[in-house]
């Protein structure tokens, strides 16, 4: 064996910079300590949106950015896992603990069924059928009267048991906390999936799907592995949120607009890697919750008028999104 | 020898046009096949029709004696069949090492031991100092060469290669030569797609030659070499040279 290849091998199978470990360790300090400077309600609120948000920007990373199929109805899995968990607690008082597991289940079966006809089609065509799906699903769910048709459901207010109904009405700090750990543990899932040999697969397929083929990795399954995956990320979201609003509406859950801005806060932080998502959602929450604040009610959309704005200077200028600001070999392997 | 593929009356059709008519031939094990013929000749879709990316419309495909004509491609991939495509289909955005480790994964081993052995066939192909470069940042013969040490990294048995030389300088021809002998000498029996008349004629051990869709010829090279049809598929024919 040659020295170079023997050299090759001693080489640690992953270049992670420890300066970048160390930031990430300071960050989930500084999460965890955050509630203790007494922040407001409304700094609270916003790191909740951050949370949630960024764990659906990187859901929608998983079946765009890993394995390369443009999702516009991302938001029926939202939907489902909002509706699962506040039917069973609203209908047979299940905690909504036990419910964010139906949902996801739920959540799983809906990817699985309609992932099969619909990951055959490629590019436009899956794009376009994801967005008509998920029209349907706010459609379908606004005529069926058992789950409240278009009035939606109530959940009933408790006082009794706050973390067995996760119902918190004095304060955010636990709804923050919550959020938090489900999103550190997102985040962590997707950091060693993409460092798994399902992630290692799924971005050969994203690259070259008649490539992948040719080394004898089934596209169509990898394909809707990724999507009950995504889906798995975004249902918790849905009952999270749920449980945080305490009233659920077809318009509210299954609204488009939520399927194009966890899309746009991938595309701006950048797709196909772990980060982009985290940094695309720190630019655009605040952003967007801000504008409410100084516009009142949804802020007159100017959000979305500003997001137009930056994801085409994006696009020209940073078409990989704003972590190609970052050097590749300080986030993910070292580079000769 | 034992005979490794046996593709019996392979015919496929696109609208009007025939792309493979009545194709048969066999490969044994340890063998270097070339597969010639002018552009249009249906080289590229034999492959296609073997590795199961097009379905043919008659005739039938045998690796190691099992029928493999309705498996899909990475089926076909998994029994033991590697190719590489005429238009390079390399992972842009992912090191060289990645590449050759996803073909690695496809034998069921851990990261661990794909990364080995993606060195090992990096170092076959002759790249080991620029495995850590991304496949965007290679040249045309050096994204061949990652090409092949994917392929190879799958362990397969019949390798099927489509035009390695071309598109590359000539001063990497030789170099890419010396790689596919080495290749056939770890044991891969190997089918080749090739224009460079030069390379066909010294690697391989029998040449298929194919004119608008047909088989004109199968045969050691030098009798290829002399055969009328082949000679006039490529020259065009004593009419056409006269007249």
């Amino acid at each position: 064996m040659n020295s170079n290849l023997q050299n090759a091998k001693l080489e640690p199978l992953w270049h992670t910079n420890k300066i970048v470990i160390a930031l990430i360790f300071f960050l989930v300090a500084s999460l965890l300590f955050f509630p203790f400077i007494n922040p407001s309600n409304f700094q609270l609120h916003l790191m909740i949106m951050i949370f949630m948000y960024a764990v659906m920007a990187q859901s929608w990373n998983v079946i765009a950015g890993f394995s390369g199929q443009i999702s516009l109805g991302h938001v029926i899995f939202f939907g489902i896992g909002g509706y699962t968990s506040s039917f069973f607690y609203v209908e047979y008082g299940i905690s909504p603990w036990i419910g964010i597991i139906i949902g996801i289940f739920f959540s799983s079966l809906v990817a699985i069924a309609i992932g099969i006809p619909m990951l055959r089609l490629s590019g436009h065509y899956f794009a376009i059928a994801t967005l008509l799906i998920g029209f349907s699903f706010q459609i379908i769910f606004q005529r069926w009267d058992l789950i409240g048709a278009a009035s939606g459901l109530w959940i009933p207010l408790n006082w009794d048991n706050p973390w067995l109904t996760l119902q918190f009405h004095e304060s955010k700090i636990p709804y923050y906390y919550i959020f938090l750990i489900v999103f550190l543990l997102s985040y962590f899932y997707i950091w060693i999936l993409y460092r798994s040999k399902i992630g290692f697969k799924l971005r050969a397929i994203r690259d070259d799907p008649q490539a992948a083929t040719s080394l004898g990795i089934p596209v169509a399954k990898y394909k809707i592995i990724a999507f009950v995956i995504s889906a798995i990320l975004m249902s918790p979201m849905g009952s999270l949120f749920a449980q945080y609003i305490l009233v659920i509406e077809p318009a509210r859950m299954f609204d488009i607009e939520i399927s194009i801005i966890v899309l746009l806060i991938a595309v701006m932080g950048g797709v196909g890697n772990v980060w982009g998502p985290l940094i695309g959602t720190i630019i655009l929450i605040p952003l967007s919750e801000y504008t409410r604040v100084f516009f009142g009610g949804t802020g007159g959309s100017v959000d979305l008028i500003i997001y137009g704005i930056l994801i085409m200077l994006i696009c020209i200028f940073r078409p990989n999104g704003l972590i190609s600001f970052f050097p590749k070999n300080i986030l993910e392997r070292k580079k000769f | 020898m034992t005979n490794i593929l046996e593709v019996k009356n392979l015919s496929k059709s696109f609208g009007g046009i025939i792309a493979n008519n009545n194709i048969s031939f066999e490969a044994n094990s340890g063998e270097i096949i070339g597969i010639i013929g002018p552009n249009g000749a249906g080289k590229s879709t034999l492959f296609d029709l073997i590795t199961g990316y097009t379905k043919p419309d008659t005739g039938g495909v045998k690796f190691n004696g099992q029928n493999i004509l309705n498996l899909r491609p990475d089926l076909i991939s998994s029994l033991g069949i590697g190719r590489t495509f005429q238009k390079l289909k390399p992972f842009l955005d992912q090191t060289l090492l990645e590449n050759v480790m996803i073909g690695a994964l496809a034998t069921g081993i851990n990261l661990n031991q794909a990364r080995n052995k993606a060195l090992e066939m990096i170092d076959l192909v002759d790249l080991i100092d620029k495995r850590h470069h991304f496949a965007k940042e290679l040249s045309t013969g050096q994204r061949k060469r990652l090409e092949l040490a994917r392929a190879m990294a799958t362990e397969p048995k019949l390798l099927m290669m489509d035009e390695v030389t071309g598109g590359v300088d000539q001063k990497t021809v030789p170099g890419l030569v010396r790689l596919i002998k080495k290749l056939n000498k770890l044991g891969v029996t190997i089918l080749t797609i090739e224009h460079n008349m030069k390379v066909i004629m010294d690697i391989s051990h029998k040449i298929l030659a194919l004119d608008q869709g047909k088989k004109i010829a199968f045969d050691k090279p030098k009798t290829v070499q002399l055969n009328e049809k082949v000679i006039d598929a490529y020259l065009g024919g004593v009419n056409a040279t006269s007249s």
